[in-house]
């Protein structure tokens, strides 16, 4: 079973992942599941029907305005990086606190690793899914880098200027 | 200049026992080559042809007598005795070793100096005119307000891992020094009719492979406002800049693929939602800022146009040494002062660590304890008083500062090539040395007048080809190399892409081809006449005709 980091401890996974091509034949309905946003685009009411936990989860190029309005009905967001290298998601996760107010898990997929955390943290994750051969309970450390910040980020409403002694 | 307080140097030390853990981590196998590779740019550390090199920022080009003590003793202690000063501002060592850079990086944080995104795929150092708060034509003083922009863009979380590297340019003199229109975003401070301040705002400029000259998107956008709206077109440009490929990932593509109006619009949608939040730049945050930006402590002295006119006619060296290395003050009684990095036979812009300990003590001495770096990779001395002008020159003559060439022909841009860079075509450090040996003479050289000529060894432009006057790029023709030569760029406002004259040449050959292309402007230039006017007037025909006429 994979361990994730959520809320800054690290949990034992209970959610599936589902690949991109899924189909809803065969689709479980107890277990908890986040499924691939053109499953959610396809069949909504047949996905909120089960009786488990429902996410979904973007790539890199999918844009959270496709579900701003439905946020409700996920338990986890959850946000794919490619490469650890591609940016483009940080900015999702700052919308989807600060602009959609969403409240539940936005969680980091895909090539995620221990020195990208603190940033993906501040945007707004608060689960990450590391990479299969990290170790989370080492990635942990990264959290505490920085004492400091100078931006206003979601984490963090007030920039620096406004908070200096 | 600006002084850390508590949170900028806890920022700063924080860094640097995070690179410790992650070049450590590296050293010891638990991070890939690959894992640490955007790691290390973002600390300004490139793996290059014999070594790393490591690139430190100066913010805006602004370093304390101090600081420049710093670079001197790295330069002793982790390299082999030299700096090189970029065409961003910043500072770069060709040899430090690898295990050696956290240690290099503590050291530097005793002297608030850091190397955070001076490469990568991040936003970089902001640099600024060479002569913010002293020169003459200054409207509004760009070192606070880039100083704020340093703050905002350091470590911006939602920023480190844009498309491409992203470059930020500040002017706020009626001329521009800082070529803000080839940057990805350029800032103009203005004053609007009402005597507010605002910036008009450029995006999608840049060099490299697609060189484009940025558009304005906003003609005044109130101070207030400016974090929340850079926010806004990082935002844009994260989301939206291409990925798929890294020669069409930089901002200016995006632009120009939406067309500047849209990408505007889009810019304006975002902002909407910004605009009055708390990232409202505040009176007291822009004053707390601008209180490190106050003049020094100006003595109330005159001009000496008499007294020098007469040290002049006395001593031909030093009226040469003013004519060019000097610059007018906005303080009556002072003056400011290039040190040329350029004397043939050196590397443009490579300083030794004693030649450091010099400026730094010339600094003390001659101007409150300050220099700052010039894009054109010269050191100035901003705040000298005219009557110790004589006395200086002596004194930079000694130490090889005094070459009265800044901005004429020799007083080249050149990036480090082929000799030092494993991406070069082509070397480009022997190219600026042949043509600095063949006009070795000084009054043909000031005849010749204001001239840049720039040289890069390969299309990524660090040597800013496609803005000189005259632009050299060295290119591989079937793994030989050879120069591609234009003609009549310019960073200035109005910036302008240089063009192509035609084939390229051998390494061999670039003397002569630099000698005719002057030889037609001193032929067809009027009294008065700059390289670049008579360019812009008589167009790039003469030049070919006469430069590949003799070649046949
Ligand atoms: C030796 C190691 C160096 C390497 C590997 C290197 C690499 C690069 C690359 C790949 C680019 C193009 C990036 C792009 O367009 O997206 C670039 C641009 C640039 N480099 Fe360097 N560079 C080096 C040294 C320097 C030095 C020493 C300077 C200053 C003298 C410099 C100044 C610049 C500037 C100003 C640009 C910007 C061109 C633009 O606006 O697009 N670089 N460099
Ligand atoms: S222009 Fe090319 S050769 Fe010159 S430093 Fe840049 S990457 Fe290297």
């Amino acid at each position: 079973m994979q361990r994730i980091i959520k809320n800054g401890q690290v949990v034992d996974e209970s959610w599936h992942l589902l690949p991109k091509d899924t189909t809803l034949d065969g689709l479980s309905n107890c277990d908890d599941l986040i499924v691939p946003l053109a499953l959610w685009v396809e069949h909504p009411s047949a996905l909120k029907a089960r009786d488990g936990g429902l996410g979904v989860w973007l790539d890199a190029g999918e844009e959270i305005e496709e579900i701003a309005d439905q946020l409700d009905n996920f338990q986890v967001i959850a946000l794919n990086f490619p490469a650890f290298t591609d940016g483009r998601h940080c900015s999702s996760a700052y919308l989807l606190r600060t602009r959609y107010g969403y409240k539940g898990e936005v969680r980091a997929i895909g090539d995620v690793l221990r020195d990208q955390l603190f940033a993906l943290k501040r945007c707004g994750f608060d689960a990450f899914a590391l990479r299969e051969d990290k170790d989370p309970q080492d990635a942990l450390k990264a959290f505490e880098e920085f004492s400091e910040v100078y931006q206003a980020s979601s984490d963090q409403p007030q920039p620096l200027f406004r908070r200096r002694a | 200049m600006y002084v850390y307080d508590q949170y900028d140097q806890q920022i700063i030390e924080d860094r640097v026992q995070q690179f410790r853990d992650q070049t450590r981590r590296f050293l010891a196998g638990e991070l890939s080559g690959e894992e640490f590779r955007p790691l290390r740019l973002q600390n300004g550390l490139y793996i290059q042809r014999f070594a790393p090199m490591l690139r430190i920022a100066v913010p805006y080009g602004l370093l304390s007598s101090r600081q420049v003590r710093m670079m001197a003793k790295i330069a002793r202690d982790y390299d082999k005795g030299y700096a090189h000063i970029s065409t961003r501002q910043n500072v770069q060592f060709n040899w430090p070793d690898l295990e050696d850079v956290p240690e290099i990086l503590a050291e530097l944080a005793t002297v608030q100096m850091h190397a955070i995104q001076t490469s990568g795929n991040c936003i970089r150092n902001t640099t600024t005119d060479q002569f913010a708060g002293v020169a003459k034509d200054e409207i509004v003083d760009p070192r606070p307000w880039c100083e704020i922009i340093r703050q905002w863009s350091t470590f911006h979380p939602e920023f480190t891992h844009l498309p491409r590297k992203f470059k930020i340019a500040v002017n706020g003199a009626a001329s521009d020094r800082a070529a803000i229109e080839v940057h990805d975003i350029g800032l103009e401070a203005v004053n609007n009719a009402a005597g507010e301040l605002g910036f008009r705002v450029s995006v999608g400029g840049g060099l490299g492979r697609t060189p484009v000259v940025g558009s304005f998107i906003n003609e005044f956008l109130p101070w207030q406002h400016l974090i929340s709206y850079l926010d806004a077109i990082l935002r844009v440009y994260n989301r939206y800049g291409r990925r798929d490929n890294k020669y069409k990932a930089r901002i200016k593509i995006l632009v120009k693929a939406l067309t500047p109006e849209v990408f505007a619009e889009r810019v304006n949608a975002e902002w909407a939602h910004l605009k009055d939040g708390p990232t409202t730049l505040t009176e007291a945050e822009v004053a707390r800022v601008a209180a490190h930006f106050v003049d020094p402590a100006y003595q109330p002295l005159h001009n000496q146009d008499a007294a020098l006119a007469q040290l002049d006619a006395e001593h031909p060296g030093f009226a040469r040494w003013r004519q060019r290395n000097t610059f007018a003050h906005k303080q009556t009684g002072y003056v400011a002062v290039t040190l040329s990095l350029k004397p043939t036979g050196v590397a443009p812009g490579d300083v030794t660590d004693k030649q450091l300990d010099v400026i730094a003590e010339l600094a003390d001495r001659y101007s409150f304890g300050e220099v700052r770096n010039s894009h054109n990779q010269n050191i100035i001395l901003a705040d000298v008083e005219q009557t110790q002008l004589f006395s200086l020159w002596g004194e930079l003559r000694e130490h090889g500062f005094a070459t009265p060439n800044v901005g004429l022909l020799t007083d080249i841009i050149c990036c480090p090539g082929g000799d030092f860079c494993s991406l070069a075509n082509a070397k480009s450090i022997p190219v600026a040395e042949a043509i600095q040996r063949r006009f070795d003479d000084l009054d043909y050289l000031f005849d010749i007048g204001d001239i840049e000529l720039n040289i890069s060894g390969c299309m990524n432009a660090c040597g800013h080809h496609h803005v000189g006057h005259i632009g050299i790029l060295g290119v591989d023709k079937k793994g030989q190399e050879f120069y591609q030569v234009s003609i009549g760029g310019n960073s200035g406002r109005e910036a302008s892409l240089a063009q192509i004259l035609g084939p390229s040449f051998a390494q061999d050959d670039m003397p002569d081809v630099v000698d005719k292309i002057i030889k037609v402007y001193i032929e067809q230039r009027t009294d008065e006449e700059s390289f670049l006017d008579t360019f812009r007037r008589i167009g790039v025909a003469p030049f070919k005709e006469r430069v590949y006429a003799a070649n046949h």
